[in-house]
C-alpha cells in the first residue's frame, strides 16, 4: 500500500493511455475494498443498534437488576440474566481450560515432534473436525458422551472429589449425564480444532534458524520450544486461543442439546444449567408477548456485549506484547 | 492470521444452509406451531397433487405464527396456544381449531412396563415441584397398590424449549395442583424449580430413557412410535385413563366448545369419564376482513378439504381429527364472521 502510486508512474512514462486506464482500475479497485471494509462497520453498527431497539423495553423495565438477578419467569414475566451469564463463562472456561492445553500440545507435536509420515494425516483430521456442525456435535453429546459421564466420570468425580472442601462443591449432586460440566467439555472439542490449528500456524512461521541455532547450542526440544518457538508466537497464539474462546461463548445448538437448560446457577458443575445462546435458542419460538421477546433480545445484546470485550481484552494483551518486544 | 479461511468458510456455508425461498405466488402462506407440523406438511402435499395449489408452512414456533399474522406477512398464523377472545377481538382476528392431540407422561423405572403406573395430576405436579422425590413415595404407593415400587430417586424432565408441549403440561399441572399454579404457572417456557431440562421430543425421550427412576412428557405420537413406557393418569371424573385416539377425541367432544367465544378453550383437564387429562388442540388465526379476500379463501378451501379427507392421514401420524359436531361448528363460523365489503367470504361449500 505504501507506493501505490509510483509503479503508475513508470507505466505513464512508458504509455499515456494505458497509464490512464490502470489509474481508473485503480480508482475502482479502491473503491470496491473499502466499500466492503465499511459494509462490515455498517452490518456491526445495524446489528448493535437493532439488539438495542429490541432490548429497550426489557431495559427500561428491569435496569442494572436484569443482570443481577437469577429469576426467569416467563409466566410472571419476570427476567434476569445471572444464571445464563453465568453459565456461559463457566462452560467456555471449563472448555478453555481443556482445549488450550491440548491444542498447544498438538501444534507443538505437529511443527516439531511429528514424523511427516504421520503430519498430514493428523493436520487434516484436525482441520476435518473443525468443519462438523455443532449439530452433529450436540447429538453426539447427548447420546454418546452424557451416558458415557453419566455411568462412569460423573460417579467417579463424585465418590472421589466430591468429599474434598472447597473444590468438592464442584462435584455434587446426583450424576445426569448432562449440565455444565459435560457442555464444557463438548465446547472443548469443538474449539480445539481453531486452537490447535492457529498454533500450528504460527508456530510454522518460526524461522528455522532461528530452532537452528538453539539446537546447535545444544538445547534440547523442549528448550528450543519453550524458549524459542513460543516466545517467537506468543501473539499469534493468543490470537488462536481468542478465536477458540470466541466460538465458546457464543455456541449455540451443541450446548442446548447436553446443558440441561436450567435457569439456575448453581455451585455444582454436574448441574444443568443454561448459558445466553441456548436460552435464546429455547425460548425465542414460542416467546410470547414483548417483554419476554425484548428479554431475550436483551439476552443477544449481553453476549454481543461480553465477546465485544473479550475481543477488545484480547486486543490490548496483543499490544502490551508488542510493546515488550516480543512480537512476531 | 492466514486461519481465519476456516471460520470464514463456515461463516459461507452457514449462510448458505440458512437461506430459505419463497414460494410461488399463488401457494397459501403460513407460518407458526411445530407441533401441527407433519400433519400440515403431510396434507399439504395430498391437497397439491389433488388441485395444484400448495402450502407454504413455515414452522417457526407459535409465539412466531402470531407475530407473523399479526405483521400481515401470511395468510394464516398457527397456534397450539389459543389467543384470548380480547386479543382475538383487539387484532380483528378470527381463531378456530384443526387437529387434535396429547401429551402423554412416560417414565423409567425399573420393574414398570408400559401403562402400569398411575399416577394423578397432583402426584405429578408435586413430582415436578420437588415435593415428591422418591418413586416410594406413600402418595405414588397409594395410587399402585399392586405394583413393587424402588426406592430410586425421581429425576424430572422437562422440555427446554418453549412449545405446546410445555403448555399444555403446565397448564394441566396448573389445574391440579394449587401451589404449581401460584409458583409456576402455565406457559409454552416456565420456570422449573427442579430437574433436568432436555431440547425436543427427542431430547425429553431420550433423557428419560437414559436415566434411571426418570419422568419426562412428550407427544404422544412421540411415546407410541418410540414404545415408551408411559403412565395412566386420573382424568377430572375420577377414571384412570390410558392415551389413546379415543380419550383425546373424548376429551374434546366432552369440552364447551358452543359457549366458548373465538374457541378459546384449553383441553386440558375437561369432564367424561373417557377424557384423557393433557389433551389439547392446534388452532388457525385468520383475518376477519381481509384486505384481500381471495388468499384467505385459499386457505379455507384448504382447511375444508382436510376436515374432509384428512382424517386417515392424520391417524397415521398418531394425530386425532376434530369431532364432527365440533368442525360444522366451525364451517358456520367461517360462513358468518369472515367478511369482505359486509359480504360473507365462505360460501359454506
Amino acid at each position: 500500500m505504501e507506493n501505490s502510486g509510483s509503479e503508475t508512474d513508470i507505466v505513464a512514462i512508458i504509455d499515456p493511455r494505458h497509464a490512464a486506464k490502470q489509474l481508473i482500475y485503480e480508482r475502482i479497485f479502491r473503491a470496491a475494498t473499502l466499500s466492503a471494509a465499511i459494509l462490515v462497520l455498517l452490518i456491526l453498527g445495524g446489528v448493535a443498534i437493532s439488539l438495542l431497539r429490541g432490548a429497550w423495553p426489557a431495559v427500561g423495565r428491569f435496569g442494572f437488576s436484569f443482570v443481577t438477578r437469577e429469576i426467569w419467569n416467563p409466566v410472571t414475566e419476570e427476567f434476569g440474566a445471572l444464571a445464563a451469564i453465568y453459565g456461559t463463562v463457566v462452560t467456555s472456561a471449563i472448555a478453555m481450560l481443556l482445549a488450550v492445553p491440548a491444542g498447544f500440545g498438538i501444534a507443538l507435536f505437529l511443527t516439531e515432534l511429528c514424523p511427516p509420515l504421520l503430519k498430514r494425516p493428523i493436520g487434516v483430521a484436525v482441520e476435518l473436525l473443525a468443519a462438523v456442525p455443532s449439530i452433529i456435535f450436540g447429538i453426539w453429546g447427548l447420546f454418546v458422551l452424557a451416558p458415557v459421564l453419566q455411568r462412569h466420570v460423573q460417579p467417579w468425580l463424585i465418590g472421589h472429589l466430591g468429599n474434598i472442601p472447597l473444590l468438592g462443591g464442584l462435584f455434587k449432586g446426583p450424576p445426569f449425564g448432562i449440565g455444565v460440566l459435560t457442555a464444557g467439555v463438548v465446547l472443548a472439542i469443538m474449539v480445539l480444532p481453531f486452537i490447535a490449528a492457529t498454533m500450528r500456524d504460527v508456530f510454522d512461521t518460526v524461522p528455522a534458524m532461528l530452532k537452528e541455532s538453539g539446537y546447535g547450542l545444544g538445547a534440547t526440544t523442549w528448550e528450543v520450544m519453550w524458549n524459542v518457538v513460543v516466545p517467537h508466537s506468543r501473539v499469534g497464539m493468543v490470537g488462536g486461543i481468542m478465536l477458540g474462546l470466541g466460538r465458546a461463548l457464543g455456541e449455540t445448538m451443541a450446548v442446548t442439546f447436553v446443558i440441561g437448560n436450567a435457569h439456575r446457577i448453581s455451585s455444582s458443575l454436574l448441574a444443568p444449567g443454561t448459558t445466553i445462546s441456548s436460552a435464546i435458542a429455547n425460548e425465542f419460538t414460542e416467546a410470547v408477548g414483548d417483554l419476554y421477546t425484548s428479554s431475550l433480545i436483551a439476552l443477544g445484546l449481553l453476549l454481543f456485549l461480553i465477546t465485544f470485550t473479550v475481543i477488545a481484552a484480547a486486543q490490548a494483551m496483543l499490544r502490551r506484547l508488542e510493546r515488550r518486544g516480543f512480537a512476531v | 492470521m492466514q486461519i481465519m479461511n476456516i471460520p470464514a468458510r463456515l461463516a459461507v456455508v452457514a449462510a448458505a444452509a440458512t437461506l430459505s425461498f419463497t414460494a410461488a405466488a399463488a401457494d397459501i402462506s403460513g407460518a407458526g406451531a411445530t407441533f401441527p407440523y407433519p400433519i400440515y406438511a403431510k396434507w399439504a402435499d395430498a391437497y397439491k397433487k389433488l388441485t395444484g395449489v400448495g402450502l407454504n408452512y413455515q414452522s417457526i414456533g407459535s409465539g412466531g405464527g402470531i407475530k407473523q399474522i399479526k405483521a400481515k406477512t401470511v395468510t394464516f398464523g398457527a397456534s397450539d396456544m389459543p389467543l384470548k377472545p380480547d386479543d382475538l377481538r383487539a387484532s380483528g382476528l378470527l381463531q378456530f381449531p384443526v387437529i387434535i392431540g396429547g401429551v402423554v407422561p412416560v417414565v423409567n423405572v425399573k420393574g414398570i412396563q408400559g401403562g402400569q403406573l398411575h399416577l394423578d395430576g397432583a402426584t405429578v405436579a408435586s413430582i415436578y415441584l420437588g415435593d415428591i422425590t422418591q418413586w416410594n413415595d406413600p402418595k405414588i404407593k397409594g395410587l399402585n397398590p399392586k405394583l413393587t415400587l424402588p426406592s430410586t430417586a425421581i429425576a424430572p424432565v422437562y422440555r427446554s424449549d418453549g412449545s405446546g408441549t410445555n403448555f399444555l403440561f403446565s397448564d394441566y399441572l396448573s389445574k391440579a395442583s394449587p401451589k404449581f399454579l401460584s409458583s409456576i404457572g402455565a406457559n409454552a417456557s416456565v420456570q422449573w424449580p427442579t430437574g433436568i431440562g432436555a431440547k425436543g421430543n427427542e431430547g425429553v425421550a431420550n433423557m428419560t430413557t437414559q436415566t434411571d427412576g426418570a419422568i419426562g412428557y412428550v407427544e404422544y405420537a412421540f411415546a407410541k412410535q418410540n414404545k415408551m413406557a408411559y403412565t395412566l393418569l386420573t382424568n377430572k371424573a375420577g377414571a384412570a385413563v390410558a392415551p389413546s385416539a379415543e380419550s383425546f377425541q373424548a376429551a374434546a367432544a366432552n369440552a364447551d366448545w358452543v359457549h366458548a367465544e373465538g374457541y378459546y378453550l384449553i383441553l386440558t383437564d375437561q369432564a367424561g369419564a373417557k377424557s384423557w387429562p393433557i389433551t389439547g388442540a392446534s388452532f388457525i388465526l385468520l383475518y376477519k376482513q381481509p384486505a384481500d379476500p381471495a388468499p384467505v379463501i385459499e386457505a379455507l378451501k384448504f382447511f375444508s378439504w382436510a376436515y374432509q379427507d384428512g382424517a386417515s392421514m392424520a391417524a397415521e401420524l398418531d394425530y386425532v381429527p376434530l369431532p364432527a359436531a365440533l368442525i360444522a361448528q366451525v364451517k358456520k363460523t367461517w360462513a358468518t364472521e369472515i367478511t369482505s365489503g359486509g359480504h360473507p367470504v365462505w360460501s359454506g361449500k
